[in-house]
């Protein structure tokens, strides 16, 4: 009976113990995350505006009127989609072709892959505003390069047909992050499997088809969902770079939040508009990991 | 010999591609070089006729760039140490600690990490404005005393998850606490870890702009990056003097990745692999 007893008053001691030491993250759960969403719900309900400062429960009238009346939102979520897609599948097939390259038990490994990862270094403000002197389409390296090789030249960020592709290309740039995760899965394949299909008279594709392409599926997985929920929350582009323009062919979802909350001040509009966000990407999320069973395979189990 | 054509073409790709990711480098120091007119000629030049250093000196006098310096690192200093300190002992705790409830704290941490941070803003940023915190740097350091966000938490986790339980267990019964544990025990074996989300937060810190946009207002308070901003509206058509401020506000950031270019590629790497 006196070992029992010992046992549970070092069992509640651990737990306390436990409780202590994940105080801040269980705290920072209920305040920065628990409260504010629960907060944010009952705001899209209501009308609350800065300036007005009134506030009213205004029942589904914000959701209502975003899907009837707002002449945003369908472009926002349709940018925002289209981007969200494109650069993701575009970011994804760079890294993983500069991860295999620098797989093929290249010299200077090390060198190349600072080479690739410097982009993703330089910081949101400092890179767009690079990349906005590069679009430049008189003076920026861009044309310039086209124009030499005798190419017609590109309005880039400047026209609503070019603008989303022109981002695209940003983010294809900032692609070093994915190809390091990219590589660390590769260096993980065991080499008699690679083998095996070589004694069976595959060739590199079919190695490539049925044992790299299986084997780093979850990482292929992680890096899509990471990705995609990335892309997702695109904000700085359109505030730094376009302003949402040209003829809001760049009016990234939260940039319209951001918007409607801090230039407009309606509070509550705008917590509605970040549930319906907040659903869309939950919504994809689920229908990834669906797809993804189909095709993620994870060995050993663990 | 097959395989030595093929590497050759990777060698030339490789190359290629890392001509493309470095070109615009080129260009951003190669503009911060250059007078106001050389920037507008046409057709470009690829190099300045006279390398003007000075441009970098000039920065600092139209703008208060050394000022911006000085509020990032007073932003950043507390907010290395809340985000350290913190994801560390939690880490600690989801990795070590039984206690009832423990699962699912932890998987609603983890859960917070798909949850897009616009849902979040809008009454974070009430709460704020209620608190009269606007324009000061409490919404900016405060926050990282709770964890540092379920990413940081997570790898903290995955590297106690690493380390022989064997130790911790014996230094139980040579009746040592659990503070002693952490501290004497185990903080000096995960001490990559720490560098790890260290440099973490570090860029975290020197890249954001989004929070330092909706909390500061008084342009004494800016950080870099809002400095940075503030110069691209103002001086529009000073391209080189905007190139020049942008060289060295990421310097630093290429800088620090140097000197931990070990702990950033175990970090970004385990968070992929693991995951």
């Amino acid at each position: 009976m006196g070992a029992r007893k010992k046992t549970t008053r070092f069992a509640r001691k651990e737990h306390l113990a436990g409780y202590l030491f994940t105080l801040p993250a269980i705290l920072g759960l209920l305040v920065w995350t628990i409260g504010p969403i629960v907060a944010s719900l009952v705001l899209s309900f209501t009308d609350y505006q800065v300036i007005a400062d009134t506030i009213n429960w205004i029942g589904f009238d914000n959701y209502i009127t975003i899907f009837t009346e707002d002449l945003y939102f369908k472009q926002a979520l349709v940018v925002t989609l289209y981007f969200a897609f494109a650069s993701t599948a575009a970011t994804l097939v760079a890294a993983l072709l500069i991860a295999l390259l620098m797989n093929m038990k290249i010299k200077g490994q090390g060198l190349w892959r600072t080479l690739f990862y410097l982009p993703v270094l330089v910081p949101a403000v400092a890179a767009n505003i690079l990349w906005m002197w590069l679009f430049n389409p008189e003076f920026g390296l861009l044309n310039g390069i086209l124009r030499f090789f005798g190419l017609p030249a590109s309005m880039w960020i400047y026209d609503e047909a070019s603008v989303i592709p022109s981002l695209i290309l940003l983010s294809i740039w900032g692609c070093g992050g994915a190809a390091l995760i990219f590589l660390a899965g590769l260096q993980e394949i065991p080499k008699d499997q690679l083998e095996a299909v070589e004694l069976d008279g595959g060739n590199a594709w079919h190695q490539f088809r049925f044992v790299t392409i299986p084997t780093i599926s979850p990482i292929i997985f992680f890096n899509l969902i990471m990705g995609l929920i990335g892309a997702f929350q695109t904000f700085n582009q359109a505030y730094i770079m376009t302003e949402g323009g040209p003829n809001n062919a760049s009016l990234f979802y939260v940039y319209l939040i951001y918007r409607e909350a801090f230039v407009h001040s309606n509070m509550g509009y705008a917590s509605a508009l970040a549930w319906i966000l907040f659903l869309v990407v939950s919504l994809f999320t689920v229908l990834i990991f669906r797809w993804g069973k189909g095709w993620v395979f994870y060995g050993g189990g663990k | 010999m097959r395989s030595r054509g093929w590497k050759i073409i990777a060698y030339c790709l490789l190359l290629f591609g890392a001509a493309l990711s470095l070109l615009p480098f080129f260009w951003m120091v190669r503009s911060a070089l250059m007078t106001s007119s050389e920037i507008f000629q046409f057709p470009p030049k690829m190099l300045p006729d006279h390398w003007l250093w000075g441009n970098f000196i000039e920065i600092f006098e139209v703008v208060e760039f050394g000022l911006y310096l000085k509020n990032t690192l007073f932003i950043l200093i507390p907010v290395l140490i809340g985000t350290v300190l913190t994801s560390c002992m939690c880490g600690f705790g989801f990795a070590r600690l039984q206690f009832p409830g423990k699962n699912i704290w932890f998987t609603l941490i983890i859960a917070t990490m798909m949850l897009p941070p616009a849902v979040t803003l809008i009454p974070t940023f009430m709460l704020w404005t209620e608190l009269g915190a606007i324009n000061t740097y409490w919404p900016l350091v405060f926050p990282s005393f709770f964890g540092g966000g379920g990413f940081f938490i997570f790898l903290m986790r995955q590297f106690f998850m690493s380390i022989p339980r064997e130790l911790d267990e014996a230094a139980l019964i040579d009746g040592a606490n659990y503070v002693q544990i952490f501290v004497f025990v185990l903080l000096p074996l995960v001490k990559p870890a720490l560098l790890v989300v260290a440099f973490f937060t570090f860029t975290n810190v020197w890249n954001d702009f989004f929070g330092p946009l909706i909390y500061l207002n008084d342009e004494s308070l800016f950080t870099l990056a809002l400095g940075l901003l503030q110069l691209q509206g103002t001086y529009t058509s000073d391209w080189n003097l905007i190139m020049a401020a942008a060289t060295v506000m990421t310097l630093p950031a290429i800088l620090v990745f140097f000197l931990g270019q070990k702990y950033f590629v175990e970090g970004v790497t385990l968070t992929g692999i693991k995951g």
